[in-house]
């Protein structure tokens, strides 16, 4: 950068050299004489043919490069009046350098002129392709409305003998219905079954009156709440099939219940 | 005090319509005939099933209710095999019929092997008489298969033919439907009414429950949950998993005769279940929620048809049973009063009452053939779930408590006889099913094989 910044302010000096040359030449009034002008150099008196340019050194450092990063061009050249480099960098002084910003791969060749004839040369600034992005982050993967139903549904829960919806049970009923309502939207052919179970103790034959009432009580209570109807299917497994079977109150409780399962 | 004076007067009353039934003409007779039952012996190869006879032969006869047994340790210390061994020195009726034996009555005779059969030479003979010529009231020949089976046959033949000399309905044929898992699955099941002969009779894969048995014993009617076709195999692999897929319970008839389905539309419902046929064998009552709300008892064809609602609540009706002898009343189970209780009504639905006190869980009725007597299951005087068998006089309400805690005691069933009961119990851990007399006489277990209930006593041999 200072380089390159006093490259800038040579140029601007011998600008405003000339500019005060031509003010002086044009204006009549005498005026306090200038320093003259420097002695030509010696004239050669048998001037010898002219040496062929040479490019000394052109390179490019760092040559691999990713996106958006620089690479800088340095060269170094003799015998030459006439110096460009390609790829809008331009001419260019004998000796200098330059950062260069390409975005693909490029080939860059200084040319240089001289009275000997011309030379030229190439370097290659690699520009690597981006490694690729990290794997997205491992989508949740949508859960089949099956599984949502057995992880996030809720059994209802009853007394003995009865089929009257217990405050617990409403709790429970009202998460069921959100669960359902959210299944059914993203599932519309989904159908859910609302099985009706008592524990051991009444008669089988009561038992699946039971169930059955507790089955519909508990889909009435879904559909009180938005559950669509036709979507919900009512059955009764009386005692049949007890989640547990112990004879003890903590199970007979397991067992006096609504559970919703995955219609055909 | 009170309460073992209702209890005699009950069981007096119990006695006293059995004999009313069994005996026809000769009901007067204040006692039981007084029978000895010396074992039999067998000739040759015959001999080897002789335990099976005579253990066969004893039971049926004392089980019966209508005997009195003798004490095998009574009886005279020379045993008669055929009539020509009373004479002079030998065997005398007076050996058996007086004291200590005291018999009015003698069964004898032997067996022996012909034509690769066992032949049983079977004799009754009434002791009391003066000669053998008036004493003989049986001697016939039986024939059976040389094994087990053939002695058990012909043992029980016999044990028919004496009971029907006293004039009681043999239990030889009978047949009783039950429900094992066994199989792994509930399926309806029949055997002897002694246990023995257990058949298979659905395999549906399923639950399969409720039997009830047409009175002339042609159909069973049953209830089951189908199996949904695209879940058969589901169901079959992961029994007692809640994956398979099974249709909510519907009524299957069958006949017994073929053993195939026969065709019976069920109501559009939640549910619909199976209870009893009437008297014709061509109504069944069935309950459902056909009205879309509490399960409720209806008549229907057999076919499914002509579709009557019986009880007309707001609260659960199921169990209804019809009086075998007027077809015109029925027993049920309501919980219209909170609990299970059982009450009664006319077929049209009026008249409804409460037979049992409000006690407990009452349920399981069962009509005696006589029309008179219920046999149900209850709770009364314990916690629930721990039921016990009861009999009703349905008119006077009086009742009699046949067991006393032992284990789950549940559907009493009463036999054709209308003096044996076979109910389950899980006096012995898992649910099996017994029989005993009516006042609660031997007890006999008749299953064995995973857990077995909802016994029925059929009339039919099928």
């Amino acid at each position: 950068m200072r380089d390159s910044s006093r490259l800038y302010a040579s140029k601007l000096g011998a600008v405003m050299l000339v500019a005060l040359v031509m003010f002086a030449a044009g204006c009549n009034k005498k005026v306090a004489v200038a320093t003259p002008p420097p002695t030509p150099p010696p004239a050669t008196t048998a001037p010898p043919p002219p040496a062929a340019p040479v490019i000394n050194s052109f390179t490019a450092e760092p040559s691999t490069i990713e996106p958006g990063q620089s690479s800088t061009l340095r060269w170094s050249v003799s015998n030459a009046t006439d110096m460009t480099i390609d790829r809008g960098v331009g001419a260019v002084q004998s000796q200098g350098q330059r950062q260069v910003f390409p975005r693909t791969s490029t080939s860059y060749t200084l040319t240089v002129r001289g009275p000997g004839g011309m030379d030229s040369r190439s370097v290659n600034v690699e520009v690597s392709s981006p490694p690729p992005p990290p794997p997205p982050p491992p989508s949740t993967p949508r859960l089949s409305s099956t599984d949502l139903l057995s992880q996030q549904g809720q059994d209802a829960f009853f007394d003995y003998d009865m089929s009257e919806i217990r405050s617990d049970a409403r709790d429970a009923l009202t998460s069921d219905a959100t669960l359902l309502k959210k299944i059914f939207q993203q599932d519309p052919n989904f159908s859910v079954v609302v099985e009706g179970h008592c524990d051991e103790r009444g008669s089988a034959e009561y038992n699946l009156a039971l169930g059955d009432r507790r089955a519909t009580a508990a889909k009435d209570f879904l559909v009180q709440l938005g559950v669509p109807a036709d979507h919900l299917k009512t059955i009764s497994y009386g005692k049949e099939r007890p989640q547990c079977t112990e004879a003890n109150e903590a199970c007979w409780q397991r067992n006096r219940r609504a559970h919703l399962s995955p219609g055909q | 005090m009170k309460r073992t004076l209702l209890l005699s007067s009950i069981l007096f009353g119990a006695c006293a319509f059995v004999f009313a039934q069994i005996q026809g003409d000769i009901n007067k007779r204040p006692e039981k005939p007084t029978i000895a039952v010396p074992d039999f012996r067998g000739a040759g190869d015959a001999q080897k099933f002789m335990g099976v006879f005579n253990t066969t032969l004893f039971n049926d006869l004392q089980t019966s209710g209508q005997l009195t047994m003798v004490p095998k340790t009574q009886y005279p210390l020379q045993v008669p095999q055929q009539p020509q061994d009373f004479r002079p020195g030998g065997p005398s009726f007076a050996d058996w019929s007086n004291p200590p034996a005291s018999a009015n009555y003698l069964a004898f005779g032997y067996t022996a092997v012909q034509n690769n059969q066992i032949v049983l030479y079977g004799w009754l003979f009434d002791v009391r008489q003066s000669n053998v010529g008036s004493a003989q009231l049986i001697g016939k020949i039986y024939l059976g298969s040389l094994d087990e089976a053939g002695s058990r046959k012909v043992a029980q033949e016999f044990a028919a033919d004496i009971l029907k000399q006293f004039g009681a309905t043999s239990l030889l044929g009978t047949r009783i439907y039950f429900v094992s898992d066994r199989t792994g699955h509930k399926e309806i099941w029949s055997m002897n009414y002694d246990g023995t002969d257990q058949k298979q009779f659905t395999s549906y894969r399923s639950i399969t429950t409720f039997p009830a048995v047409s009175p002339d014993g042609t159909k069973i009617a049953f209830t089951t949950y189908p199996v949904l076709p695209s879940s058969r195999n589901a169901a079959a692999s992961q029994f007692g998993k809640q994956t398979e897929n099974l249709g909510q319970p519907q009524i299957y008839v069958h006949s017994l005769e073929s053993g195939r389905k026969l065709v019976y539309y069920n109501q559009q419902a939640s549910m619909n279940a199976a209870s009893d046929f009437l008297p014709d064998s061509r109504h069944l009552l069935i309950y459902s929620t056909a009205n879309g709300g509490f399960s409720q008892i209806y008549e229907t064809d057999l076919d499914g048809g002509d579709l009557k609602r019986i009880t007309h609540s707001g609260s659960l009706e199921v169990e209804p049973k019809v009086n075998p002898k007027t077809g015109m009343d029925l027993v049920f189970v309501s919980g219209r009063g909170g609990t299970p209780q059982i009450y009664r009504m006319s077929i049209d639905g009026t008249d409804v009452s409460r037979l049992t006190t409000g006690e407990g869980d009452a349920v399981n009725p069962s009509w005696n053939p006589d029309g008179q007597h219920i046999a149900f299951a209850w709770t009364r005087g314990f916690e629930p779930g721990n039921f016990n068998i009861f009999i009703m006089d349905v008119a006077s309400r009086d009742v009699v408590q046949l067991t006393h805690g032992a284990g789950r005691n549940e559907n009493p069933s009463w036999a054709p006889d209308g003096i044996h009961l076979v109910f389950s119990s899980t006096r012995g851990g898992k649910t099996q099913i017994y029989t005993s007399l009516a006042n609660g006489g031997p007890v006999q277990q008749l299953t064995t094989q995973g857990n077995n209930e909802k016994p029925v006593w059929s009339k039919s041999t099928q």
